[in-house]
């Protein structure tokens, strides 16, 4: 314990002062969805800090799929996790192919390669979504989850070979020569030396993936409007173009949408902060 | 996309026949996956989209929409007035967030909930505490004077201020991180040289903190400013681009285009994009692809 002195109390004074704005404003929005999630229909518009009877009326409805909004509940909830775990699967595969090549087998064009990706990384992701929605279109594939599959790892994949490049090339060299000495092949080389010394890397690059698939909002909407076929995401989305909305379920059923990433988020959080942060920006 | 027809000519160059090495036939075969998604997924999009955006008269029409005219301006707004302000409060709360207490500490893993969560319920959410009859604001404010509060999102110009205050809470945080981790990547002797030769903090700040800084806070404003030009939820869940059009920015734009099946205008509104987004990914690949 450090001892109390007037400027030492000045100083944390200082930083509460900054440090409460900060806790408001960081959780203002998210706590007036709890809010919403937790109050009666009635209760909820009164403005109230804390409804008078909390209750988990809501949740239980959006489970049982009780309202005519929410009768695809929990297929839209699978179609986001089928969505999330393919794009995170698929990215990781093409990806980590990629940056193997270009890191460790230095093939000819890696470079060229890695550019293109890094190009397509800088496209904004709202101005390639008109063309692509197009294309899918043409390729046949709107209203199926592979158009959204395909366009999430399209946009995924340039930024996890970018960060997967740069893991890459911080592995000694050594042991791949001392693995090639030792008669192994490229694909040995890959699975046997390479995969293991990525692992946190790789966990970092999948968890990003599937994250940014399962948040997606502007692609899933382009790109699949069936109600069997659309994320939760969209669902929710559509809830705003009735008249009638019932704010309190779409308030939950999103509470409920925005539980996954944010566990998953914690889980990883040792892996996402340094994986992420050291690949967003080389300073 | 002059940088792609560059590129793609160093990658024709006659590749040297001396022999298929294991290595090299593995190498090639792992870049396919990802050449087939670029081209089908890139390529193809990105050339279609200029063939669909080839006609004149597309840009007469566009720049005879009033819309569009007052999207770019929207647009220019975000970018200078959002993500200046945004970067400069992340440059300041780095530096508050490099304070070692237990309490900043538990602040700080609450601080990036608003980047870990989806945009979509939680823009919602402030789409409702905005509603004019229903909302928590008016609510609070018919308590308190006993009159009915503004319809906020029915103002042009309080809907762009919300929508640019929505992607500051959405995007402060990730970057508040890189700039800490950059605060945390200088030397701890230059503070202490420096506090030993008497400088106050601000001046801790001017000689030693920012000078380490500030390349990293330039590319970071620019990443920022091209991932703002594609953030199309902040405006699209708040406002809807409303009210008559007019907090429209150049990534809903499009989108509207679309959905009223122009798809030709939609395309050329997102070409006219690209003076303002090239000279930045072309700094941004200067920078990075060494």
């Amino acid at each position: 314990m450090k001892r109390l002195s007037l400027a030492g109390v000045a100083g944390e004074a200082k930083l509460l002062l900054i440090g409460i704005p900060v806790l408001i404003w960081t959780m203002l929005p998210i706590y007036h969805l709890f809010l919403f999630a937790i109050s009666p229909r009635d209760a909820a518009f009164s403005g109230n800090v804390w409804p008078e009877e909390p209750t988990l009326r809501n949740f239980q409805i959006v489970l049982n799929q009780d309202h005519y909004f929410l009768i695809h509940f929990w297929e839209q909830l699978a179609n986001s996790l089928i969505v999330a775990i393919a794009t995170g699967a698929l990215t990781l595969l093409v990806a980590t192919f990629a940056a193997f090549a270009i890191s460790r087998l230095k093939v000819e064009g890696g470079r060229t390669v890695m550019n293109l990706a890094l190009f397509t990384y800088f496209i904004p992701a709202a101005f390639l979504a008109v063309p692509m929605y197009r294309t899918m279109g043409i390729y046949g594939l709107l209203n199926s989850k592979w158009a959204l599959i395909l366009a999430m790892v399209t946009v995924a994949s340039p930024y996890a070979i970018w960060v997967l490049k740069q893991a890459s090339d911080k592995l000694p060299y050594e042991l791949d020569e001392a693995a090639v000495v030792d008669g192994a092949s490229p694909l040995q080389l890959f699975w046997m030396v390479y995969l293991p010394l990525m692992k946190p890397s790789l966990v970092a690059v999948g968890t990003y993936a599937l994250l940014l698939a399962w948040n997606e909002y502007l692609y899933a909407f382009l790109l699949l409007s069936r109600d069997t076929e659309i994320t939760l995401p969209v669902a929710l989305g559509n809830f705003l173009a009735a008249d009638d909305s019932p704010w309190e379920l779409l308030m939950t059923t999103g509470l409920i949408y925005a539980l996954p990433p944010a566990a998953i988020y914690y889980a990883f959080k040792r892996y996402m902060v340094s994986g992420l942060t050291a690949g967003a920006v080389k300073s | 996309m002059n940088t792609v027809a560059v590129s793609e000519a160093d990658a024709e160059a006659p590749p040297k026949r001396r022999g298929w090495s294991p290595t090299r036939v593995w190498g090639t075969i792992l870049l396919v996956p990802y050449i087939l998604v670029f081209l089908f997924f890139v390529v193809y999009p990105v050339c279609y989209g200029f063939w669909l955006a080839r006609d004149p008269q597309s840009y007469v029409q566009l720049f005879e929409d009033p819309i569009f005219v007052r999207s770019i301006f929207n647009t220019l707004v975000f970018l200078l007035i959002g993500v200046n302000l945004k970067m400069l409060v992340a440059l300041l709360l780095s530096g508050f967030f490099l304070h070692d207490r237990i309490w900043i500490r538990w602040l700080s893993l609450i601080f990036i909930l608003p980047w870990a969560v989806p945009s979509i319920p939680t823009i919602l959410s402030v789409r409702f505490m905005l509603n004019p009859e229903w909302g928590v604001i008016n609510q609070l404010i018919f308590r308190f004077t006993a009159e009915d509060g503004p319809n906020w999102l029915n103002d042009p110009t309080l809907g762009l201020t919300f929508s640019i205050l929505v992607h500051i809470w959405k995007s402060l945080p990730f970057w508040t991180l890189i700039l800490l981790s950059g605060r945390l990547a200088i030397s701890k002797d230059l503070y202490e040289a420096a506090s030993v030769d008497g400088a106050s903090s601000v001046q801790q700040f001017r000689f030693v903190t920012w000078p380490s800084m500030k390349t990293l806070y330039v590319t970071c404003t620019v990443l920022s400013m091209i991932w703002t030009l594609g953030d199309f939820n902040s405006v699209y869940l708040l406002t809807g681009g409303g009210p008559a059009d007019l907090t429209h920015v150049l990534a809903t734009l499009g989108i509207r285009y679309l959905r009223l099946d122009q798809v030709n205008l939609s395309m050329a509104a997102i070409v006219t994009a690209l003076p303002l987004v090239l000279p930045l990914v072309y700094f941004m690949m200067r920078r990075l692809s060494k």
